[in-house]
């Protein structure tokens, strides 16, 4: 039986009854008196300068409030990373992608919002587009931003030990190249907000971010408002997936419309817009050559990649060196090189996106690992495990495994799919194969360089007893966040789950940096405990005077107060409590002291009893140039095996079953873990199987919409089996850590060696479209002939 | 210019002026506030707009609110009764099939409407009857548990 009364538990998620029953509030159920309606011009050309812009028609139009462009809203640069501040809110000069932004209008209405958006006229010079990697880094390529020549946005060069050494005491030494597709996150609520400015210059922005706290920032800086006046609040958020972890021209353009009317104003992407804004996962090109001892032993990696970033930063630098530091680990790898560059073209920019810039990494070296273990005559099992790191190691660039359940997700999925009877032994077209992955459990570091708190929490118990209000300025966006919190303040405290309330995503509740990097458990997680702790002490301090107990023999459970010492006599306490309470049906008669009681005591001995929390990681490794990219206070890591059904006539892949184990340290809600596991699993094969943004040559955006980018539907997900992996994480809360994105790690190349086996094919490139699948068969068959 | 158009959503009769180009999930939403029934694409790709017309599943997205003339409709706001959640709402929360909650308004009504045609469907008829309904958080596995849990009941 678990030692814990509250978490560890399948606990119902307190948001779900609401969300079931349609009374929860979504950015676009809201509306404020007298608001009023945004709407964008945004660019038709990928690249164009801009010669003209007029806006006298539209400001015209009846019912129009209020046209701004960068005449109005000026011209402070913004971003995602501080050192790469590369975008305005209007465009000025030029425009980069279709869907750059040019105005906002504000009016009475949507229809009239759009119409008046029609009647500004702009005049362009068209200028030469580039799409590609290779055409943006061609000779005498059209430039998109004059700071950044080359179009290299970002360049990142490390080297941890010798990688041409250790080749040379390598036995063999294997070298491919794979690439990915540019992925849109799909959460099916488009981005929207509600911005509000009122009298005393006070803004608030009610919006569907996974980031009040940096959004809170951004709007502050580009605005020129005092922080101080801006609060932002984040009702229910139809997911995110990492594109909503940073502000967008929305939250701004509605900002300044509202201070430029003096009314709410809001503002929606529809669907397309979602597509042209793009910010999800880049489209990368990894090239991986890895040597290796006879007997399988890990001894260098050289890794090359080229990221397809878009026309402007937004996470990229974070994104071009995830990509590289995510492959320190999980297995012992004593000699690493990583070159990597992101290259500005005229599309829309690339951004974070669950398991931010380690996936299609992961799924090039996983494929090669099981190449090597073929050629060395090992089971990729055993491969994995000869290398496997253990709790405790730290990886050459310095991330420290302080918990790694990695070998018991191995042998947990090696169980729960029956690998050893299937492998090797499947009819020709079915196929089984494996991968690991692991992904840190918050960034070690704030995305601009600040000595902050990563989370601040304040819990206030009701006066009148019993009641614990958690505030946490930390974003629910689906995952399932505030019933965590709920369940750790609980459990901290002593007392019931229904005894908490919890209010979050609002920044006037403190500072948290949000839901991105798979950091709330451990690090709010971690400032609620405090918080909880902190209450707990300051009433069983008041109650050790009251009834001359010493604190340290006294304890909460169950929201009961209990004594080391038998015949403790509370008697008093509850005669004063009920005596405050004639009348009321639900007065303690007998039994032990509650904590309704001893809260209210401790009132009024005391006053309002307030707990605070914060978190900041404790110092991490590395001091090397791009080292705060990839450390964090711990690692969640998971392992899954694919099972695969290829018809070689057409290519078509039928994805049968997917076991997949998770160390997610101690499961605070064992069914949100799940929930994490098995989202991802789809977000994966959904990746691996046909997501792909298209466009055509003038950069437009060919499938932005949901029928024809396709994500998986229910017919196309297999069952999943979960598996969830319990180490004890020490800077954990609880022991608990992430399983938001460790857990897509493993998806595409455990897909990609199922399909090897089925077929014996390898394909180094996504998505696996029948098409794709079948060519490869063919060019294979061709090879075998001559 | 508008047409005044009767219908009856959650068994209540409402009178309404439309305009012809407004669409039945912008009905309910802005203008009677119903806003438990959502928007993700306006294109009848998501599913998330889904409500029950005549006794059938649709996109309101893709429906004119004048097609709805005369006609019966159930929302999300119309499950619940004065005993509780419905037992496919109940089963949705009690096996943690709801994350971000954005599709779960249409995914119940879809999984309520096939209950209410096949009490026992199979697997895949479940696969088939809620896959024009989109989810990107949950992977569609305990959504999958919740209804059939939900036709034991």
């Amino acid at each position: 039986m678990s030692e814990y009364t509250v978490i560890n538990s399948r606990a119902v998620r307190r948001d779900t009854p609401d969300k079931a029953s349609g009374k929860a509030v979504f950015i676009d159920d809201m509306s404020l008196p007298g608001m009023l309606y945004g709407a964008l011009l945004q660019s038709p050309l990928a690249h164009a300068r801009i010669v003209r812009i007029d806006t006298s028609k539209a400001r015209n139009l009846p019912g129009v409030k209020s046209v701004v462009t960068a005449a109005e809203a000026g011209l402070i640069k913004y971003g995602v990373s501080p050192a790469r501040y590369d975008e305005t809110l209007f465009c000025h000069e030029k425009v980069r992608y279709v869907g750059d932004d040019i105005a906002a209008v504000a009016a009475v209405d949507l229809e009239t919002a759009i119409e008046a958006v029609s009647l500004i006229e702009v005049e362009y010079e068209e200028l030469p587009v580039v799409l590609t990697i290779e055409d943006a880094m061609a000779e005498g390529a059209p430039v998109l931003h004059n700071e950044y020549p080359g179009n290299i946005c970002a360049e990142v060069h490390s080297e941890f030990g010798n990688v041409e050494a250790a080749f040379a005491n390598c036995d063999l030494i294997k070298t491919t190249t794979f690439k990915n597709k540019r992925q849109d996150a799909a959460f099916i609520e488009p981005q929207g907000c509600i911005a509000s400015y009122d009298h005393f210059g006070n803004l608030t922005l009610y919006s569907s971010t996974q980031v009040p706290h940096y959004v809170q920032r951004t709007v502050a800086m580009v605005l020129k408002l005092p922080i101080g006046k801006v609060r932002v609040v984040k009702p229910y958020v139809g997911a995110g997936f990492g594109i909503k972890a940073s502000a967008n021209p929305l939250e701004l353009s509605a900002c300044l419309l509202s201070m430029k009317t003096g009314k709410p104003v809001k503002m929606n992407y529809n669907r397309e817009q979602v597509f042209q804004y793009g910010r999800a996962r880049h489209q990368f090109t990894h090239t991986m050559t890895t040597g290796v001892k006879k007997d399988g032993a890990l001894l260098a990696l050289k890794h090359v990649c080229y990221l397809d970033g878009g026309a402007y930063s937004s996470f990229g630098i974070a994104t071009v060196y995830y990509a590289g530091s995510l492959l320190g680990g999980p297995y012992k790898l004593p000699n690493m090189k990583y070159d990597g560059y992101r290259i500005y073209n005229n599309k829309p920019a690339c951004g974070a996106m669950r398991g931010h810039g380690g996936v299609a990494a992961r799924a090039c070296w996983e494929q090669q690992l099981d190449m090597i273990a073929e050629e060395l005559k090992i089971s990729p099992i055993e491969l994995r495990l000869k290398n496997m790191m253990v709790a405790g190691d730290v990886t050459c660039n310095d991330l420290n495994m302080s918990s790694l359940g990695m070998k018991e997700c191995i042998e947990a999925v090696q169980n729960g799919s029956e690998w050893s009877a299937k492998k090797g032994k499947l009819p020709k077209g079915k196929g089984i194969g494996m991968a690991c992955g692991f992904f840190v459990s918050g960034a070690g570091y704030p995305i601009y360089r600040s000595d902050t708190y990563h989370g601040t929490v304040v819990i206030k118990l009701t006066e009148d007893g019993g009641t614990a209000l958690v505030y946490t300025a930390s974003a629910e966006i689906g995952q399932g966040s505030d019933t965590t919190f709920a369940m750790i303040a609980a459990e901290a405290l002593g007392i019931r789950l229904e005894d908490v309330r919890l209010e979050s995503g609002d920044t006037d509740f403190g500072v948290d940096l949000g839901a991105y990097s798979s950091r709330q458990t451990l690090m709010t997680g971690h400032a609620v405990k405090e918080a909880a702790e902190d209450v707990r002490q300051k009433v069983l301090e008041v109650l050790s005077k009251e009834l001359n107990v010493p604190v340290g023999e006294m304890d909460i459970r169950n929201s009961l107060i209990g004594f080391k010492q038998a015949n403790v006599d509370f008697s008093g306490l509850r005669t004063r409590y009920v005596k405050e309470h004639r009348g009321w049906t639900d007065n303690p008669t007998d039994g032990p002291l509650t904590f309704k009681e001893a809260a209210r005591m401790a009132y009024l001995a005391i006053g309002s009893i307030v707990g605070t929390g914060k978190y900041k990681p404790h110092e991490l490794g590395g001091k090397y140039k791009g080292a705060a990219v990839g450390t964090s206070p711990a690692y969640g890591c998971s392992a899954q095996i694919a099972e695969v059904t290829v018809d070689e006539e057409t290519g078509q892949i039928t994805v049968d079953k997917i076991t997949d184990a998770h160390d997610c340290g101690r499961a605070i809600n064992i069914t949100s873990v799940e929930g994490q596991m098995e989202g991802s699993v789809s977000m994966g094969l959904g990746e691996a199987l046909f997501e792909e943004v298209k466009f055509d040559n003038k950069g437009r955006v060919i499938n932005a919409d949901l029928a024809e980018y396709k994500i998986p539907t229910m017919l196309d997900m297999p069952e999943v089996k979960t598996i969830i992996v319990e180490s004890n994480e020490p800077n954990g809360p609880f022991g608990a850590k992430e399983v938001g994105e460790g857990a897509i790690m493993p998806t595409i190349p455990a897909i990609l060696n199922a399909v090897y086996d089925a077929i014996g094919v390898r394909i180094h490139e996504l998505p696996l479209t029948p098409e794709r699948v079948y060519m490869a068969i063919q060019e294979a068959k061709k090879g075998k002939k001559t | 210019m508008k047409k005044l158009i009767h219908l009856t959503i959650n068994d209540q009769s409402f009178e309404v002026a439309v305009e012809p180009n407004q669409t039945l999930v912008d009905l309910l939403r802005y203008q009677l506030g119903l806003t438990g029934t959502k928007k993700g694409c306006e294109m009848g790709d998501c599913g998330s707009c889904t409500v029950i017309l005549d006794g059938k599943a649709v996109n309101s997205c893709l429906v004119l609110a004048i097609q709805a003339d005369g006609r019966n409709i159930q929302t999300i706001e119309g499950l619940e009764t004065a005993e509780g959640l419905h037992p496919v709402q109940e089963a949705f929360v009690e096996k943690g099939a709801i994350q971000c909650g954005f599709c779960s308004s249409g995914m119940i009504l879809s999984a309520k409407n096939l209950l209410d045609q096949t009490p026992n469907p199979s697997d895949t008829q479940i696969r088939r009857a809620l896959s024009g309904n989109l989810c990107r958080c949950t992977g569609y596995q305990k959504i999958i548990e919740a209804v059939q849990s939900a036709k034991t009941i």
